[in-house]
């Protein structure tokens, strides 16, 4: 058994509106970055996973991303084990 | 007989006694229930009241419905028993899957203090029993997170829709500011009737649907809410 640190980065489905990522973008211009476009907003977690290998731990993350940390009729998520 | 309704008490909860206060008005045997019970007691009906359960953390609703609580609400409503969800009680019954769809932030990221113009939708819910499609209320919403969003737009056609915006205030897809379960029984809605329901505050329109609800309780206390409204 081993700890992995896991970076789980939520963002919304394709298709699903983001009004903090569509107001973020209409405030680029005015803050001088128009070269800045498709912002889309989402979070970010990092865990510590104990398992037997990085895919387990790849694993184990996905079901928490099923279960809590994604709304999945909106969200979902990008696991990727660190370390 | 008096309906007795639970009221849910979250920690974060805030509107709790606005709602039991509402119910007792109308004639109605309100009963606060806190979320850590594991049973909803003898009741008739369950409000899910407006709030900030769980402080909101990771998103509305999202920490509430692994709440002890959760799992008598669930076989409650399974059993056919009238659930109402207001505001953050409507985010709670989304992520518990009790009702389709989620509530995004709202477009323009404004949060909305005001009275919101609505039209009913359907009249065969615990909410809108006996009134007709076309009503229109006016009861306010106070939200961030109001946004009605379901992930296939083509799914709208087939949503039991009970209440839409007259105006939309906050980007929901279909106007929808309230929906219900196929058979009714679970309705969720983002505007707060319980802050309707004193003509010292505006039109009553809020006991309307209040009154509603304790009718499907099987209370005998049924006219409070439309005399008000006629009145």
């Amino acid at each position: 058994m081993s700890r992995f640190t896991v970076h789980v980065a939520v963002h919304l489905r394709d298709g699903i509106a983001d009004p903090q990522g569509a107001t973020i973008e209409r405030a680029l211009p005015a803050l001088g970055f128009d070269d800045v476009s498709g912002v889309r907003s989402g979070k970010a977690f990092w865990l510590d996973v104990d398992a037997e290998s990085p895919e387990a731990a790849a694993a184990r993350a996905d079901e928490l991303c099923r279960r809590f940390l994604t709304n999945p009729v909106i969200e979902s998520a990008t696991v990727t084990v660190l370390s | 007989m008096t309906a007795r309704v639970g009221v849910v008490l979250f920690p974060g909860t805030n509107c709790e006694h606005d709602v039991a206060a509402a119910l007792a008005a109308l004639g109605g045997e309100p009963v606060l229930v806190w979320h850590g019970e594991r049973s909803l007691g003898d009741v008739d009906a369950v409000v899910l009241p407006g709030g900030f359960a769980h402080g909101d953390y990771l998103r509305p609703g999202a920490i509430a419905r692994f709440s002890p609580v959760m799992g008598a609400v669930q076989a409650f409503a399974a059993a056919g028993g009238p659930v109402v969800g207001i505001c953050n009680g409507f985010q709670v019954l989304t992520e518990a899957g009790l009702l389709p769809g989620a509530l995004q932030k709202n477009a323009g990221l404004a949060f909305l203090c005001a009275p919101a113009p609505l039209i009913v939708a359907s009249s065969a819910s615990v909410l809108t029993g006996g009134l007709p499609v076309g009503t229109e209320l006016t009861i306010p919403v106070n939200h961030f997170e109001g946004n009605y969003t379901v992930d296939d737009p083509a799914a709208l056609e087939s949503l039991h829709v009970v209440l839409r915006y007259a105006a939309n205030p906050n980007g929901s897809m279909g106007d929808i500011a309230g929906v219900a379960n196929a058979a009714g029984n679970v309705v969720g809605l983002m505007p707060h009737p319980e802050r309707a329901c004193d003509p010292l505050v505006g039109r009553p329109d809020g006991a309307v649907l209040l009154a509603a609800l304790l009718t499907a309780a099987g209370s005998g206390a049924v006219a409070g809410g439309r005399a008000a409204l006629a009145g």
